[in-house]
């Protein structure tokens, strides 16, 4: 009989991220479909309290508590204790995770120090012949694989965005504690504090609903023979200010920086999707100025409308990838489109 | 100035990004189709952390670089042509599977034990650099249980920057959620550093680097560890190819007036 943990930090606030709410309905739903399955819910944090109410209502069997103040910071060494700890106090035989960047850092670690293995990007949970069983993806998102094992305690943690959140009411949890030994070499790393990206203005959204890629077309000359790298930043920011869109941008136009060529100062690694990015989920995604390439194809994997606007009509980013393709001038159409969607916002105070 | 490092970066191989990649049954478990014939590249975050240590070892002078590599040994020949030229190391390699299907718990055994025996190793000023992630396995998972199985508990995953201090320490950048970097300070080495990719632009090519790493390299190849890390414990029930293909709706010859509409529509509905 498998006993599921599933484990998640508090943020900042003591409250618990969205993740943690689709860790915990992955993971129950997973106990339902396994025979005699329980599932408990491991919260670990400086005070956990109002996370444990939050989660009071889910059916969990029991929720355990490892509070400490180390726990403020997300570390390595501490975190990975404290999953340890909760693991240990379970006796887990699956551990669901959120695959947070928190999470992610420790997983295997932690899998490792318990005698077990790791699966991380997990995409879905499920049960196929009565043994548990995770989908993920291989070559950077190029092949999915479903696959179960048998080593175990079995850590898995779910890419977020990928499977539905549980919901319910809060009300008061009753929190069994679990003592926390933290390493003595805890204290060699310290959190100093967190950076945006030198653009200052927030790009990279992973909520928004739609995601805005950029391709290294917005840097090249125009029908004028001309570069517009003024007129492509205004394009690009005014659409994401109107729409609090996600910006993407495919390898090329983030490593031209490093080749000398003109680049748009708000783009960096981070912007990345594709190969050597980012796979972002979101429910629509807008490309411009891309062309061909399946790294780039990558990046569209968790997209689920696509369109695109481009100058070719034979793209292969776009034919076959996209919903729509609009051969045209994408200075010409974003300009356009950013009137529209000017005409189209509520009128507010200020304006 | 900061004392020497010995800087580990630990990476494998993968196809070339540009290949087409089919999945096919192998005797071990599921393998890449004619994988063999795919031409490869040092993976692209382990190329990546490779630069960062070339730039790292220039601020802190006496430390040295050694690469340790797991694939089929005479792709890594091929693989090291190009990066022999980049930057002057020392390559331990292990002759083994590059695939993205083999346990990376296994992997990290071998790293383990190539680095435990590399000679005169000096925990006190190691630091351990990958990949976050491969663009094969993709699991970023290697990196922790290497750290791990070298009693290294200070680990930073998904890394765009280190900046080293005189006194040894160093503030280290990771990547965080909404496109941000934490930044954390280390008391110094020993260090696991899983690379994103970073902020360094590839290096030229540096003739005299690349004659006098294939030196080394050679006899390093000739001598290879051989290592059979394995699928023990996992079941994949299916491995495949995504239904990728869609109806594309090609709009041509439209005013641009009539195409922003109908994306202000689709955007706002």
């Amino acid at each position: 009989m498998e006993k599921i943990l599933v484990v998640l930090f508090t943020q900042e606030d003591g409250s618990l991220g969205r993740t943690a709410f689709e860790a915990t309905g992955a993971a129950l739903g997973l106990a339902k479909e396994l025979d005699g399955a329980s599932v408990t819910i491991g919260i670990a944090g400086t005070s956990i309290q109002e996370a444990a109410n939050a989660l009071a209502g889910s059916g969990a069997e029991k929720i355990l508590g490892a509070e400490a103040a180390e726990l403020a910071q997300p570390r390595y060494a501490t975190d990975a204790a404290a999953a340890e700890a909760l693991a240990k106090a379970a006796g887990a035989t699956i551990i669901v995770a959120p695959g947070t960047s928190r999470w992610n850092r420790i997983a295997a670690g932690v899998a490792h120090r318990l005698g077990g293995r790791a699966d991380t990007h997990a995409t879905s949970l499920a049960v196929h012949e009565g043994a548990p069983t995770i989908t993920r993806w291989y070559y950077r998102q190029r092949m999915v694989a479903k696959l179960s094992r048998t080593n175990r305690p079995w850590v898995v943690s779910l890419d977020p965005g990928a499977v539905p959140a549980w919901s319910g009411e809060p009300s008061q949890a009753t929190v069994e504690k679990v003592a926390l030994s933290m390493p003595e070499t805890a204290a060699r790393t310290e959190v100093i504090g967190v950076e945006a990206p030198e653009a200052g203005a927030q790009t990279i959204r992973p909520e928004a609903e739609t995601l805005l890629v950029t391709g290294a077309g917005w840097t090249k000359k125009q029908a004028d023979g001309q570069i517009h790298l003024k007129e492509a930043e205004a394009a690009i920011m005014d659409f994401l200010r109107q729409t609090k869109a996600s910006l993407g941008s495919s390898k090329s136009l983030v490593d031209q920086e490093g080749e000398g060529q003109a680049v748009l100062p708000f783009l960096t690694h981070m912007n990345q999707i594709g190969q050597t990015g980012s796979t972002p989920r979101h429910a629509k995604g807008l490309a411009t100025c891309c062309h061909g390439e399946e790294p780039h194809v990558v990046g569209w994997r968790f997209i689920t409308e696509r369109r695109a606007v481009n100058l070719d009509a034979n793209c292969g980013w776009a034919q076959g990838k996209a919903d729509v393709l609009y051969v045209a001038d994408a200075f010409e159409v974003m300009k356009k489109l950013n009137d529209l969607l000017a005409e189209k916002a509520p009128a507010t105070p200020e304006s | 100035m900061a004392g020497s490092l010995q800087i580990v970066v630990c990476g494998g191989i993968v196809p070339n990004p540009l290949q087409t990649l089919e999945p096919t049954a192998g005797p071990q478990g599921p393998a890449l189709k004619n994988e063999a014939m795919l031409p490869a590249v040092l993976d692209p975050w382990a190329w990546h952390a490779l630069f960062e240590a070339a730039n790292l070892a220039k601020q802190a002078p006496g430390s040295k670089i050694t690469l340790v590599c797991m694939a089929p040994k005479a792709k890594l020949q091929q693989v090291m042509m190009t990066i022999a030229q980049k930057t002057v190391f020392e390559l331990q390699p292990i002759d083994g599977p590059a695939s993205g299907f083999v346990e990376s718990a296994d992997v990290a055994g071998e790293l383990a034990e190539v680095i435990k025996g590399i000679n005169g190793l000096d925990m006190q000023k190691l630091l351990v650099f990958g990949g976050w992630e491969s663009a094969s396995r993709g699991a970023g998972t290697t990196m922790q249980i290497l750290g791990e199985m070298l009693g290294i508990t200070d680990q930073f995953q998904g890394v765009d920057e280190i900046r080293l201090k005189d006194d040894g320490s160093f503030d280290v950048l990771e990547r965080i959620e909404g496109g941000k970097h934490q930044v954390s300070r280390c008391a110094g080495a020993p260090a696991v550093l899983g690379w994103a990719t970073g902020n360094l632009p590839e290096p030229p090519n540096n003739p005299q680097a690349g004659m006098a790493n294939m030196r080394g390299i050679m006899p390093a190849l000739q001598k290879a560890r051989p290592a059979k890390p394995g699928q023990d414990g996992v079941k994949f029930l299916d491995v495949s190819l995504p239904s990728q293909r869609r109806e594309t709706r090609v709009v041509k010859d439209t005013p641009a007036e009539e195409i922003a509409r109908e994306l202000a529509e689709w955007i706002t509905g």
